[in-house]
């Protein structure tokens, strides 16, 4: 799916009735099976605009399409992945994965099926009739993970995905993210505040001003795929990731 | 009786424990019981107050017997436990759904909060006359009584809970397209619920309440009536055997209520190994 942002802004409402710019204008355009994150200082709007792309938050201005359709509510086509697991503690590791389906009106049977196939990918086949609370942090982002892949969504929309876990699992977990986009080659935008996991991850870079947000860098990663965890080490990947860093906080600043 | 000897022994020398400490803990509640029953019996055999103020616990046993053979009991038990119910559900109905309406639009509160709260800060015991002119001597006073007394808590428990329903999952719920039904179907009610039954908790045991104050005004039937025409006939056994009959009443609808909740939440029973 090709997802594009033409002038969007997005202005909230403060309890003055006044506004409050939050995003900013900004236009983008993200490719069918492309990997694009977004990087930028803390409340530049990253999340308005994950949120603006799902559906969930109208745009003031502007427009915001999934293959040039508006999108002004959210798609089933199109699966957003929050910052926090955001489980449901009383249902099992598949109930939680199998919601979507469930919410779509597939009988028990399929749901099951299409949960168990996923399992062994996730990690979690030891771990299906499990409860959120005798999860770790790691495993209940993979039931999140999931939850978004058993859609089979065209697009995912990533809200710092991994931002909750410690840096060894959010390193695994990334590359097993990798892993299931390179089967599924969905479009993906995600938002992250880790620079050497945005180059390690995406095929461009967009960095992102403070609020109101707008573009200020976008930067094509030209390292070769699958991506391994040694590059980082590399001086292309070095080069990158600086080149990003000085787009967030602009040396003459 | 032979519990009570084990406390008293941390290390018995036989190596056969007959009970283990985890039992001695489950049936520890029985040692209040057990405790309160013999200074009763003291209390009565020290012949401090005569026996029709404080009767034994034998004369009490023996009131029991012959109010539950003669059908006196029954009879007004019955009375008591059908408009208790049927009290109960009237209030939790109203209780649930009006205070589904408070939490899901905020309007609804400050219209609605002096009456509530000016309807709940009055005593139950001084408007249930009122209810009995209104509704007349029969059942249905009592039921409307039990009624009133029930929805405050219902009311209460269901704003707080649905509020506290977390907005992140709501995201969840409307990013994948969710129907208001499946809102409330598969988020709303699971995440309320335990919240919901704690307050069950304290509103079944003020059913009991509700329905004997009514039946303490009007008089005719029911265990409050009972209470009220042992007394004037100094039949202090009876009192308490009535008394004792709505404490069974109420531990038995909170019993139910932590069963629902053994049942129902055996989620959060579950916890990382």
């Amino acid at each position: 799916m090709k997802l594009s942002l033409r002038e969007l802004v997005v202005d909230f409402r403060t309890p003055d009735q006044g506004r409050l710019p939050a995003l900013g204008p900004i236009s983008l355009e993200v490719l069918p099976g492309e990997f694009v994150c977004i990087v930028g200082p803390s409340g530049c709007g990253k999340s308005t605009l994950i949120r603006t792309l799902g559906g969930l938050q109208p745009a003031t201005s502007g427009s915001v399409a999934g293959d040039d359709l508006p999108i002004t509510r959210p798609l089933s086509t199109l699966a957003i992945m929050f910052q926090d697991a955001n489980l449901m503690p009383w249902r099992t590791v598949i109930d939680n994965i199998a919601l979507p389906l469930e919410l779509a009106g597939v009988d028990k049977a399929r749901r099951h099926e299409a949960v168990y196939e996923l399992l062994p990918q996730l990690h979690l086949q030891d771990f299906a009739l499990s409860y959120p609370a005798e999860l770790s942090g790691g495993m209940a982002q993979r039931v999140a993970l999931g939850r978004v892949i058993v859609q089979r969504p065209r697009a995912l929309l990533l809200d710092e995905p991994f931002g909750a876990l410690d840096a060894m699992t959010r390193e695994k977990i990334s590359l097993e993210l990798l892993d299931l986009w390179r089967k599924g080659r969905q479009t993906v935008v995600m938002v992250t505040h880790d620079i050497n996991e945005a180059v390690l991850l995406a095929d461009r870079v967009v960095v992102m001003s403070s609020r109101p947000g707008k573009l200020v860098a976008d930067i094509t990663i030209d390292l070769e795929r699958p991506r391994a965890i040694n590059m980082i080490y590399r001086e292309t990947f070095l080069r990158l990731a600086r080149e990003a860093r000085a787009a967030i906080d602009p040396p003459d600043s | 009786m032979a519990e009570v000897g084990e406390t008293k022994d941390p290390k018995p020398r036989s190596r056969t424990i007959p009970i283990s400490l985890v039992q001695l803990r489950r049936l520890s509640p029985l040692f209040s019981v057990i405790a309160l029953l013999l200074l009763w019996q003291l209390i009565t055999s020290a012949e401090i107050y005569p026996a029709f103020i404080v009767p034994p616990p034998a004369a009490v046993g023996e009131a029991f017997r012959e109010a539950l053979q003669s059908g006196l009991l029954v009879k007004h038990l019955g009375v008591t436990l059908e408009e208790m119910f049927l009290g109960l559900i009237l209030g939790l109905g109203i209780g649930l759904s009006i205070g589904y309406a408070i939490a899901k639009l905020p309007i609804l509160e400050y219209t609605l909060s002096p009456v509530i709260v000016a309807f709940q800060s009055t005593p139950i015991v001084a408007y249930a006359p009122l209810l009995v002119i209104w509704f007349g001597s029969g059942p249905t006073s009592k039921i409307v009584t039990t009624a009133v007394i029930v929805f405050f808590p219902s009311l209460v428990n269901t704003i707080v809970a649905v509020r506290a329903v977390s907005p992140n999952l709501r995201d969840l719920m409307n990013s994948l397209n969710a129907t208001p039904w499946q809102t409330f179907r598969q988020l709303e009610l699971p995440s309320a619920l335990p919240v919901v039954l704690a307050g069950l908790k304290t509103s079944a045991t003020l059913a009991v309440i509700g329905a004997v104050v009514g039946e303490f005004v009007t008089q005719g039937s029911g265990l409050g009536f009972l209470v009220t025409s042992a007394r004037n006939q100094y039949d202090t056994p009876l009192v308490i055997v009535t008394v004792l009959t709505m404490t069974a009443i109420a531990l038995s609808l909170y019993s139910f209520v932590v069963l629902l909740e053994w049942r129902w939440l055996a989620w959060r029973r579950r916890s990382k190994p």
